[in-house]
């Protein structure tokens, strides 16, 4: 049944005790796995009330990417973190890392698993794009970036890999080529602050999607910055057709300041964007419309955004430790209790 | 209104025939590049004593500085790395630091109670708090008073900021007086219009220096004041600029100097310190912006010590070699620190609870660490200090008495609080 936005509501809080940094929904979209401050990683069951740390990283991590495992109902999850370091965590016995390896100088800021599952790639501020086997064994490393490689996905072909830098310089590769084809305009995701002679900038979130007859990527981050240490500005989106790479720049119905800090495409053809900065955010747009057309509030800053597969859930990482899993259906009706007789 | 100066001595009434005699005689002494002679400059090097502050605009965090937390729930995600000091660890965003903390005092215990920016920055360069009924001056304006001399053919007070508009260098000098107010260097150059115009000689130039000066000095005679004495004293200042403009052209350096340092602004700025400091300028300092993150606190942190780390210590290489570093005393500070609790926001906010400064060079004993903070950096567990504790260090460490006394109006001022005194541990 197809969602309606209007409806979204947070169906269940996931409470952890330290603020969460990122979320994805296993495959199997049983199990949300939220990195935190705390360098934990935090497994929840949304099935029930159970929660196990996934314990070893010794920084904090934000990307996460799964290999699909030898049967359905399995995974290998992976993670990366500030100190370069990129982990394995089989489903099986999720309690310690089955492998680790230092992947890149200083912060890992993404990892993505091709569309088979064989290659996965990961970027990092030593601004380097690399790919690897399922395994870890290095393939290839990719240079071209002049900034900080905030993101990194597989298109859908599995041939092409994108990568978004610190500046908002979004290069597409032909990565078993290892050659750049060509760069994408994401500049708007960047903005040097006179003020604070700072830059801020790159794409804290990034998606493919082909469900609409076309591909399209977008990517999200922060624009209009009129001062970055404050972080006032607004959340972007822009949306790229992939064949011509023409960017659509996604607006907000209702200014809001802050961040983007994930976007998903939903199965019934939405845009979903998650803010924070002056509280939080989650923003829809349908279709190719470039306007939102519905937000919900969020209860706290929100810092990731994960879409179940079958699309009927969405979860937010929240700043406060809890991680907020929104569904689509009605509130349940509470009955009103008759009122009590006056007593005589 | 008379000026309220402190004495009546000759600084006050600065002859411009003298100081321009005197620069001139100087000059004999300088090379093209307007730097001192092997010899001079050793005898500079060995008698002067200089001060270099390195001003952290906005407040740097000491968690992503000289007091790392890693692993702690306020330690964010950087980890703290083992330094040329066995035992002693900073941020990893300090490598270079690292390597160079045996030249370092880092005093880890500084608790200033204020979290607001302007009377935060007071505190820190006056060592005191803001006080409505009397302005204190700046360090600058006291080292260049106290440390100075007649001879001096330049400032003795300079501040180098990414950009001059809208500062002011207006309460720098307090009682001291203008002469030793800071001549504000907005990216390093020399205020705009500074030059003779090429329109005008030389000849000419000096023509009509000599009338404004003749109108000052027979108005001085009678009608003296502040206002008059700041008009004098700039004209001074300029000229003494003026005439040593290549001092300030970075570009002077070899390639092989400026790429040690880098080829942002702050590595410029930082060079320009070091060029000034030989040349015989009496305090420099030098603003880094920016550091007020409340928002995504880690990645600027990892951009500004980016930029810091490399000139600093190069800077530091610098004065050791050219025998400088003995005699000048460097201060990393900012106006606080930032909060051990990160916000929603990846933010630090403003912190003067619990907080670090480090210090290198002249007086200071290297490899000193002094004050701790609790386990997750909220609180200050010993030795804590606050800006006039400092203060007093800056002073004794130049071998100034931070006990004496001004006397603005005739009536004693003491040069520190004396309410603090100084940090004894960190001291050579």
């Amino acid at each position: 049944m197809a969602i309606d936005p209007t409806l979204a509501r947070v169906e269940r809080e996931l409470k952890h005790t330290s603020p969460l940094i990122g979320c994805r929904f296993d495959p199997s979209g049983r199990y949300l796995y939220a990195t935190a401050q705390d360098e934990t990683i935090v497994r929840f069951d949304t099935t029930s009330d159970e929660k196990l740390s996934l314990v070893g990283h010794k920084s904090w991590a934000r990307g996460l990417a799964f290999l699909p495992g030898s049967t359905s109902s399995s995974h290998t999850l992976l993670s990366a973190d500030y100190h370069g370091k990129l982990f394995w965590w089989s489903s099986a016995d999720a309690t310690k890392p089955t492998r680790t390896l230092d992947a890149h100088e200083g912060w890992v800021r993404a990892v993505a698993v091709s569309p088979d599952g064989s290659t996965i790639a990961t970027c990092g501020n030593d601004h380097l794009v690399k790919l690897w086997t399922a395994a870890g064994a290095p393939i290839r490393t990719l240079e071209g970036h002049a900034s900080h490689v905030y993101n990194v996905a597989f298109h859908p072909d599995g041939r092409h890999l994108v990568s978004v830098d610190h500046k908002g310089i979004l290069k597409d590769w032909d990565w078993q080529a290892g050659k750049c084809v060509r760069d994408l305009d994401a500049k708007a995701l960047h903005s040097f602050d006179p003020r604070f002679y700072a830059d801020i900038g790159g794409a804290r979130g990034i998606a493919f999607d082909t469900r609409a007859g076309k591909v399209r990527l977008a990517a999200c981050g922060i624009t209009n910055v009129s001062n970055a240490f404050a972080g006032v500005g607004n959340p972007l989106v822009i949306l790229f057709d992939w064949v011509d790479g023409k960017p659509t720049l996604l607006k907000l119905k209702d200014a809001f300041q802050g961040t983007g800090w994930g976007v998903a495409f939903h199965p019934d053809d939405y845009i979903i964007l998650a803010a924070g900065g002056s509280g939080g955010r989650v923003f829809f747009w349908k279709g190719d419309d470039a306007t939102s057309l519905h937000e919900v509030k969020v209860p706290i800053g929100a810092r990731d955004l994960a879409v179940k597969a079958q699309g009927d859930q969405f979860a937010v990482a929240g700043a406060n430790g809890t991680a907020y899993l929104y569904g689509f259906t009605p509130p349940p009706k509470v009955e009103k209790k008759p009122a009590a007789k006056p007593k005589k | 209104m008379r000026a309220p100066y402190f004495c009546n001595t000759a600084a006050h009434s600065v002859n411009r025939r003298a100081f321009l005699g005197t620069s001139l005689g100087a000059a004999a002494a300088l090379t093209p590049l307007g730097f001192a002679s092997a010899a001079a400059a050793k005898t500079l090097q060995k008698s002067q004593k200089r001060v270099c502050v390195i001003y952290l605009s906005g407040g740097a965090s000491q968690l992503e500085t000289w007091d790392p937390k890693p692993n702690t729930d306020n330690g964010g995600p950087f980890r703290s790395i083992p330094t040329s000091v066995p035992g002693t660890h900073i941020s990893e965003l300090l490598p270079l630091s690292a390597k160079q903390a045996h030249r370092l005092a880092i005093v880890r215990g500084v608790n200033t109670k204020e979290n607001s920016h302007s009377p935060g920055r007071t505190i820190m360069l006056t060592g005191r708090r803001p006080d409505p009924a009397i302005q204190y001056p700046h360090l600058g304006a006291v080292s260049a008073k106290l440390l100075g001399s007649e001879s001096d053919t330049l400032p003795g007070h300079i501040s180098i900021l990414p950009n001059a508009e809208g500062a002011s260098n207006k309460s720098d000098a307090a009682f001291l007086g203008p002469k030793f107010a800071a001549i504000l260097l907005g990216d390093g150059k020399p205020p705009a219009n500074l030059l003779r115009p090429k329109t005008l000689t030389e000849e000419a130039d000096l023509q009509r220096e000599a009338l404004r000066k003749k109108l000052t000095d027979r108005f001085a005679r009678s009608r003296r004041s502040a206002a008059t004495e700041a008009y004098s004293e700039s004209f001074d200042q300029a000229d003494q600029i003026f005439r040593q403009a290549d001092l300030f052209d970075v570009a002077k350096e070899p390639a092989k100097t400026s790429d040690r340092y880098g080829k942002h602004d702050f590595a410029r700025h930082l060079l320009l310190a070091r060029r000034l400091l030989e040349a015989g300028v009496t305090y420099v300092k030098v603003s880094h912006s920016n550091y007020d993150t409340h928002h995504e606190n880690f990645d600027f942190h990892l951009e500004q010590m980016g930029e810091f780390d490399r000139p600093f210590t190069a800077f530091l290489d610098d004065l050791q070699d050219r025998g400088m570093l003995e005699s000048t005393l460097v201060v990393v500070m900012a106006e606080f620190g930032r909060t051990p609790k990160i916000n929603d926001r990846y933010g630090r906010d403003h912190w003067g609870t619990a907080w670090s400064v480090a210090l290198a060079g002249c007086g200071i004993k290297g490899g000193a660490v002094v004050g701790k903070t609790n386990a997750n950096g909220t609180a200050v567990t010993d030795r804590e200090v606050n800006g006039g504790h400092l203060f007093h260090t800056y002073l004794r460490a130049v071998g100034l008495d931070p006990k004496k006394n001004f006397y603005p109006n005739d009536r004693p001022v003491p040069i520190a609080d004396p309410a603090a005194a100084a940090i004894d541990e960190i001291l050579a």
